[in-house]
């Protein structure tokens, strides 16, 4: 049996408020609100980065797994806010976790679903018996352009995966599905993502989260009733829910992964820490569907089985609420400085 | 002159046609209207404001007649967001010289491939780029400062002015080529995001994909054909190009000239027009028209609005198709109108006005410097 042996989160301890954001620019916080779904997202430190976040969540998951660091032959660390352009994240990363130097590693890109993807690599490989077990994380600082939409929910978050034996909860089947749609991007030595405004909905989010959840079913033989928990990544808070209801799952499946709303979308730690969420909480036997999208765009679905193990395991790292309650709100002043967004 | 009739029609759906190119759109709309003609055009003139810009894309006549497997004479006609109508009646001209017995006119805009930014500042070039545009205006904020001066001038409320997209919104319920299919309330106009004081979201019309297309005839041709609809009168007016050069700003004067010699061309008066598509790219626009066309005195439009005659059901219904609120690809809007006039007066709209006989359009280029007016009749 492979699967997720071991899972960690991490979201750093800012937080500001959308009507803060609301009110440096002029906009009516009630329909930011009420259009986004969103209430306030979590803001790095001035010391955090992708590498130190991915540390965090990193020992968590491998606490979790119960097992030496040594053992771990892979890691990917996905992300679209790598602090190097050339220097992977990952070795300094793996250094920290002490898992070097036995390693295959490399960094990872795709917009916000490059975590799910790094899961994928380290399933292959674990399955191939190439490594015994392989470590995935997905960790972003995201970043909004000041007086976008997207600063609103562009926030800061990372969470890692265990995977081999002994699982806490096994992957039964995944499905990508992958185009080349536009919808969103940055550009080599530019500062701030663009994205297609309303193009970044019907044609990229939801054709992709819907044919790859659709393909997923198709491939396992299942239906939405089949599963407990239901995650999908979150750019909003509006988003999910309606990719929900098109798929047909109920919307109580979907709430205990819907964080976005406490904490903003963290990228490509967003659907992961939404899986964070519900295996916080999910008994044995029960089975979850995740499925991530990535601007660009592409989208990978997961049914995952909860095992009995889970209960002992659990305990061994903060629950994702613990990092969601312990808090520190901050103005936007503070926030444009510690996102070093004062250029002079 | 000789009598020319409407004789094919066909449209796209306007919206954020993110699957379809400005061909694309032009060969929907076109090949449309030319199986309901079931003519073949000796002539194609193509209404198009700013496919350079929009989509990079020049020589849309070829384009076009291209697209659509004609080799005739095709020409492209721009007059900003009165291109379509200037396409139409360019049209109209071409047969009434004699020269031609069939030709056909389509609008087309493909304008969701820019950002929204880069969009505005596109339509910003019909308007007056020394004397408007360098002082940071944009359209909204064109249409914004007629807005505040009739306000004040005429005693205006905020929400007698949110009666004109609500109207629209609920004419375009059941429109299967409008943009938005759902109703608005006062309260949504009142609370929508402020785009250029007074006017906010629900105000102004949307950036749209589209194409629209008709097919005229000569009265030799368009009896062979069924259901034909005549043109009385399409006529065309020119004003300042800047706001800041006009007589009035509550007044549209090229609005007022060409529906003038509209009415004498026609024979009629204000009085004989069953409804009327008008060019609501902002709410103030629609209530200029109720004025500026004749249906009431100048500072007396609201009366229309307040005592529902411009309603479906009213004495002179205005936009019963949901009008530019519901869709304005600005180079196909002039000939979406005439559309839309053409299935009233066949009698088979989607919101159909009972018993219609006699229909108007009118389209505006920018904020009122190029004005077409036109007036059909049905044969029923």
């Amino acid at each position: 049996m492979i699967g997720i042996a071991g899972y960690g989160s991490y979201v750093p301890r800012y937080r500001i408020k959308a009507e803060e954001i609301a009110r440096v620019w002029g906009q009516d916080p009630e329909n930011i609100k009420n259009s986004l779904v969103i209430e306030e997202k979590s803001v790095p430190d001035i010391d955090e980065d992708t590498i130190t976040m991915s540390v965090e969540s990193g020992k968590n998951a491998i606490a979790r797994a119960k097992i030496d660091p040594q053992a771990i032959g892979a890691l990917f660390v996905g992300s679209e806010s790598h602090p190097y352009v050339v220097k992977p994240s990952g070795t300094v990363v793996a250094e920290a976790l002490n898992i070097t130097p036995e390693l295959m590693l490399a960094d990872f890109e795709f917009a916000c679903k490059a975590g799910t993807a790094a899961i994928q690599c380290c399933l292959g490989l674990v399955k191939s018996g190439m490594v015994e077990y392989g470590l995935a994380i997905g960790s972003d600082t995201a970043q909004g352009k000041p007086g976008d939409a997207l600063e609103y929910t562009a926030a800061a978050g990372s969470a890692a995966f265990v995977i081999g034996k002994n699982p806490l909860a096994t992957i039964d089947e995944t499905y990508s599905y992958t185009t080349d749609t536009p919808d969103f991007w940055r550009r080599e030595g530019e500062s701030y993502p663009r994205h297609g405004a309303r193009f970044t909905g019907e044609p990229a989010y939801f054709r992709h989260v819907i044919a790859a959840t659709g393909g997923l079913l198709n491939k396992t033989g299942m239906e939405p009733k089949d599963f407990d928990y239901v995650v999908f990544h979150m750019p909003n808070g509006k988003f999910p829910l309606a990719a929900a209801k098109k798929l047909g799952f109920a919307k109580e499946k979907l709430m205990q992964g819907l964080i976005v709303k406490a904490i903003g979308n963290t990228y490509s730690a967003c659907s992961l820490l939404g899986l964070c969420s519900v295996l916080d909480v999910a008994k044995p036997g029960q089975r979850i569907l995740l499925t991530s999208f990535g601007s660009g765009a592409g989208s990978d679905s997961f049914a995952l089985t909860v095992k009995e193990c889970i209960e002992e395991k659990r305990g061994l790292a903060p629950l994702l609420q613990a990092y969601v309650e312990k808090k520190s709100y901050i103005d936007y002043a503070n926030y444009v400085r510690l996102r070093k967004k004062l250029k002079m | 002159m000789r009598k020319i009739a409407v004789v094919g029609i066909g449209q796209t759906k306007s919206g954020e046609h993110w699957g379809s190119s400005l061909r694309d759109l032009a060969k929907e709309a076109g090949k449309a209207a030319l199986q309901d003609a079931g003519l073949n055009p000796q002539a194609l003139f193509v209404g198009n404001m700013s496919a350079g810009r929009f989509a990079g894309q020049e020589h849309l006549g070829a384009l076009v007649a291209d697209t659509l497997g004609l080799r005739v004479p095709s020409t492209r006609v721009e007059g900003a967001c009165a291109s379509g109508a200037l396409a139409f009646r360019k049209a109209c001209l071409a047969i009434a010289s004699g020269r031609y017995d069939v030709a056909m006119a389509l609008g087309v805009e493909k304008m969701t491939d820019l950002p929204t930014e880069e969009a505005v500042t596109s339509l910003m070039a019909a308007g007056d780029q020394e004397q408007e545009a360098s002082v940071g205006l944009t359209f909204s904020g064109v249409f914004a400062l007629i807005a505040n001066l009739y306000m004040n001038r005429y005693k205006l409320s905020r929400e007698e002015l949110a009666l004109i997209p609500v109207k629209n919104h609920k004419n375009g319920v059941n429109n299967p080529y409008a943009q938005f299919n759902f109703e608005v309330t006062v309260d949504d106009v009142l609370k929508s995001p402020l785009i250029a004081d007074p006017l906010r979201l629900l105000d102004c019309s949307p950036i749209s994909d589209g194409s629209a297309a008709v097919v005229l005839a000569s009265e030799a041709f368009a009896r062979q054909c069924k259901d034909p609809v005549w043109v009385l009168a399409s006529e065309q007016a020119t004003d300042a190009l800047a706001l800041q050069n006009r007589k009035d700003l509550c007044t549209l004067g090229s609005v007022v000239q060409a529906s003038k010699e509209a009415y004498a061309r026609a024979g009629l008066a204000p009085k004989d027009i069953d409804l009327v598509e008008a060019h609501d790219c902002f709410s103030i626009a629609e209530l200029l028209a109720y004025e500026d066309l004749g249906f009431s005195e100048k500072g007396w439009g609201k009366e229309l609005l307040i005592s529902g005659e411009v309603c479906i059901g009213g004495s002179i219904p205005f936009n019963p198709s949901g009008g530019l609120k519901l869709g304005h690809p600005v180079g196909a809007t002039g000939i979406k109108q005439i559309n839309e006039v053409v299935k009233q007066l066949r009698g088979c709209a989607a919101n159909q006005i009972r018993g219609a006989r006699t229909g108007m359009t009118q389209n505006l280029g920018g904020s009122g410097a190029t004005a077409v007016v036109s007036i059909f009749r049905g044969d029923a």
